[in-house]
């Protein structure tokens, strides 16, 4: 990329034409510019500033001596081998070092016999560069040798117009003082003694509180009273004073036994400090005490500190299209700085800063690299998807851990992107196509449907939708605008999705059956209480991600015990990590069978855990659809195994996929009044819980029924079985409208009541 | 989702004929099994064998995209192809015209490239052929169409067009919505 450099035209450096001094104005300034014979006097400061001058002159030469020894180094980290500085863009390559730096680089290395020449090349030119870089600092140095006799102990060079400006101010000054001083004696003589006296008291006072302040800062920290902290409430306080408060209050907090006051609880100090935290950091309070739980206290400030700040902007080459060497000289040309994301990737580059739009470069229209988090790389590496397999991104858009999938697997075998939001996915077209994905199906399905869409995965990445508790530096309104209603309602929908991936994924898999849960959230709720809630529902155990580093997930949380095999799965913070706060976690699925009979007491504890109406209405529904699901021996689990073998091509197994179909319209009739369900959940949540009870009974009832009839001819000939399904399927069905009748019925039998 | 009617197919070669001529032939016979154009939501997608067979899972208002897009028949049913189509249009195309780096920016935002711009052209180009335009550092990006032959491109004056603008990468950015 860019202009090649022509030795032969090389370009003068130095001062341009502009930059001369006007030959005639020079002789004019002569005429009213005042010549002072006599050689000037250096004030002390002067003389102070004319040492230092020679000081750093001196190392400025040290400094150069010790530059001519050493090669010229643009970054001086680990990267240093090579990354150039931006302005070094006439250098193509830098012979000795280079060779080190392709081992950090891809390991293949095939151009290395092509760029011998230029690498001569660039010898030369190095060695020209050097030239007129020392030529134009010997050039500054005489300069400054010069004029440093004529010039005046400022020391800077000075044009003679700026000089006489100077004098001009200075004469000006002079007079000013004059005049002030005069002013100022008549107001001495007025001013009475007693007023002076006054203020003099007035100071030593302010002096006093300051003092007492300090002392109570360094000493002991006194909880305020409960009637200051409502007065407080009506004061605006100022942020400062709040920050030292909570910096205090942590400070004894984590020393309680010693700096305590007696009297006063631990809950009262956690008290203020919430409320300090929520003033401080603008969040609510649910959030705050959500935070407080999960982190201890020191970690709880980084955190929220983390959040303030951006996460640097990190780009990941697209291999499909080119190696990261390539991309980031191209974009070190366009005068873009940026360094290696860390070891653990191979294809992620930090931007520091640049002077293009990153987002509009050629380099990017044409698809050489993707915009995306540090962290969203992680869930795809954990999942390392292989080249020829059939892969599902359960929630894809924009596109960005899909491509990385792509890319990892060469665009070989057949990745599924769905998404349920249809306007996104338009992003997800547009990624796709822009980064030369070829193997990429979208489609635009509730993540709910899937393994009745279609089934048999290798693998699943399940990004699922979240709180974005993680990413609050990217969302602020994160702070304020969750409550525990919106977290319970995506841990649920959480629960759903999760399941459907697992159902998803054919566990017979030769090379896959594995599966990534991943959600930019640090809940507890969101994260390992659902895959704790997946591990005890399906065949599925908990593998390691295969990522380095990040934090072990939580075993257990305050009255919470999860599973054991949990700490396989990593937390990421904004704050120990500089990348937005992830969760993840790796699944094998071990057999295609729904477990049977889900165990009445995890359901039972699972109820009373749950808090919300919305949580324990939802438990006894899912055993009824799971109970429904075993019933026609378990047809969801048998459909993987149908498409498989639809794969393989093979003729004779046609029946087994005609049987597909038949296990359809059965699981529709589960989705009907799920669906249904969801809605009811959204909009009725908050409503009573015992209002609920009743209308889960009598909902329960209906489905019962429902049931049973299918129950009857389940264990006879399979395929009066199917036709019986099948008939079930067109007239038993509880559809939209039906169940939206049964439901006004029922309304209206409580209103009678 | 269907396989194009012989009408269908036949614009859409000669369009694509324009660009990369008789190696067509490539794109439908490839070595890494069979590949084949089909037709969903007025657009043709281009995707293997295998895909389309995956593909038949999905409802066909609830597939968005197979493969990759070609371009789409508009209503008057001539075919436009799409910039999504530059990767299999540029390593098979017959001409190809360079920008120098200067007007890079300017063809991406849509301008045509003009001879004060043009840094190398296929020998023999004819007047109105279809080019796909690269960089100096033979990145592709977009492709247009010959408004001059080669002959004529080295007589004429620095300001007037050489090759007309007719999509680029920048849609990628600009014209997501319409992909």
């Amino acid at each position: 990329m860019g202009r090649k450099l022509d030795p032969t035209n090389k370009v003068k450096r130095g001062p341009g034409r502009k930059s001369r001094k006007q030959k005639g104005a020079e002789t004019e300034l002569a005429n009213f510019l005042v010549e002072e014979d006599e050689p000037k006097k250096l004030s002390s400061r002067g003389k102070k500033r004319a040492i230092k001058r020679a000081q750093v002159k001196e190392q400025k030469k040290e400094q150069k001596a010790i530059k001519a020894q050493k090669p010229k180094k643009g970054f001086s980290d680990e990267n240093s081998q090579w990354l150039k500085p931006a302005q070094r863009k006439r250098k193509i390559e830098e012979p000795a070092e280079d060779e080190e730096s392709d081992s950090q680089w891809e390991e293949d290395s095939e151009e290395e016999g092509v760029p011998l020449k230029k690498q001569i090349k660039g010898e030369d030119l190095d060695d020209d560069d050097d030239d007129d870089d020392e030529d134009m600092v010997d050039d500054y140095g005489a300069d400054e040798g010069d004029e440093e006799d004529k010039q005046d102990s400022d020391g800077d060079e000075l044009l003679p117009i700026e000089k006489a400006a100077r004098k001009q101010k200075k004469r000006q000054l002079n007079q000013q003082e004059s005049i002030e001083d005069d002013d100022d004696d008549d107001d001495d003589e007025e001013m009475s003694t007693e007023e002076a006296e006054k203020i003099k008291q007035q100071k030593g006072k302010e002096d006093d509180t300051v003092q007492a302040m300090f002392d109570e800062n360094d000493e002991k920290f006194i909880l305020p009273s409960a009637a200051d902290r409502q007065n407080e409430g009506l004061l605006p306080m100022d942020l400062k004073t709040i920050y030292q408060r909570i910096k205090d209050n942590v400070d004894v907090l984590t020393h309680f036994t010693e700096k305590r006051e007696k009297d006063k609880d631990r809950s009262e100090y956690l008290s203020l400090l919430r409320s300090d935290l929520c003033i401080y950091y603008s969040y609510n309070q649910f959030l705050i005490s959500k935070l407080m739980d999960l982190f201890p206290l020191s970690e709880l400030i980084e955190f929220l500190e983390a959040n303030e700040i951006q996460r640097p902007v990190t780009i990941r080459t697209n291999t499909l299209k080119t190696r990261r060497r390539d991309l980031a000289q191209a974009l070190i040309n366009r005068g873009v700085n940026l360094d290696p994301i860390g070891k653990w990737s191979k294809v992620g580059l930090v931007i520091y800063d640049s002077s293009v739009p990153i987002g509009a470069t050629p380099e990017y229209l044409s698809g050489q690299y993707m915009l995306q988090g540090a962290s969203s790389f992680l869930p795809v590496m954990a999942l390392s998807p292989q080249e020829g397999e059939l892969v599902l991104d359960m929630s894809s858009a924009p596109g960005g851990k899909t491509t990385y999938m792509a890319q990892l697997m060469k665009n070989t075998g057949t990745i599924v992107a769905n998404d349920a939001n249809a306007d996104r996915l338009k992003s997800v077209v547009g990624n796709i196509h822009r980064l030369g994905v070829t193997n990429a199906i979208i489609c635009n399905y509730d993540g709910r449907q899937f393994p009745k869409v279609m089934g048999g995965f290798d693998r699943v990445l399940l990004d699922a939708p979240c709180s974005g508790t993680g990413v609050i530096s990217k969302d602020p309104a994160v702070k304020t605008g969750k409550d525990d209603t919106d977290i319970h309602r995506l841990a649920h929908l959480q629960k759903e999705l999760l399941l459907a991936a697992i159902d998803s994924v054919n566990a017979d898999s030769p090379t896959g059956g594995y599966l990534i849960y991943c959600t930019c959230s640090v809940m507890v709720e969101e994260n390992e209480w659902v895959v704790d809630y997946a591990l005890k529902k399906r065949n599925v155990k908990l593998v390691p991600t295969g990522l380095d580093f990040g934090k072990e997930g939580f075993t257990r949380f305050r009255a919470r015990r999860f599973h054991p095999s949990l700490k396989l799965s990593c937390r990421f913070y904004p704050h120990s990590h500089n990348m937005d706060g992830f969760f993840i976690a790796k699944f094998k699925k071990f057999s295609n069978i729904i477990p049977t009979a889900p165990k009445e007491t995890e359901n039972e504890e699972e109820s009373t855990a749950m808090g919300t109406g919305a949580q324990s209405e939802k438990i006894p529904k899912t055993e009824q659809i799971q109970s429904k699901e075993q019933a026609p021996t378990s047809t969801p689990a048998k459909s993987p195994k149908g498409m498989k073998k639809k794969l393989g091509q093979n003729k004779d197994e046609a029946p087994i996929i005609k049987r597909k179909p038949g296990g359809k319209p059965d699981s529709k009739k589960t989705e009907g009044p799920k669906k249904a369900k969801i809605a009811k959940l959204d909009g009725e949540a908050l409503k009573k819980s015992p209002k609920f009870n009743k209308k889960q009974k009598t909902n329960g009832e209906v489905k019962k029924e429902v049931a049973g009839e299918k129950k009857v001819g389940s264990p006879f000939e399979k395929k009066k079985n199917r036709r019986n399904k099948k008939n079930l399927g067109t007239k038993n069905r509880l559809g939209k409208n039906k169940f939206k009748d049964s439901k006004k019925t029922l309304g209206q039998e409580e209103s009678g009541q | 989702m269907r396989p194009l009617t012989d009408e269908e197919t036949k614009t859409m070669f000669e369009k694509l004929s324009k660009y990369i001529g008789e190696n067509i032939k490539i794109l439908v016979d490839r070595p890494d099994g069979t590949y084949c154009f089909r037709l969903h939501n007025d657009r043709v997608y281009y995707m293997s064998d295998k895909m389309l067979k995956l593909a038949t899972n999905f409802a066909r208002n609830q597939l968005v995209s197979v493969g990759s897009c070609f371009g789409k028949f508009t209503k008057t049913l001539k075919f436009r192809l799409h910039i999504t189509a530059l990767d299999f249009l540029a390593p098979y195309a017959k001409f190809k015209v360079w920008v120098k780096p200067g007007a890079e920016q300017s063809f991406l935002y849509g301008n045509h490239v003009l001879k004060s711009g043009l840094g190398r052209i296929t020998e023999n180009t004819a007047q109105y052929q279809g080019v796909v335009v690269y960089s100096m550092a033979d990145v592709p990006l977009g492709f247009g169409v010959a408004a001059k032959t080669t002959q004529e491109c080295r007589k004429v004056d620095p300001l007037s067009i050489v090759v007309f603008h007719q999509a680029d990468i920048d849609k990628y950015l600009y014209d997501k919505q319409h992909l």
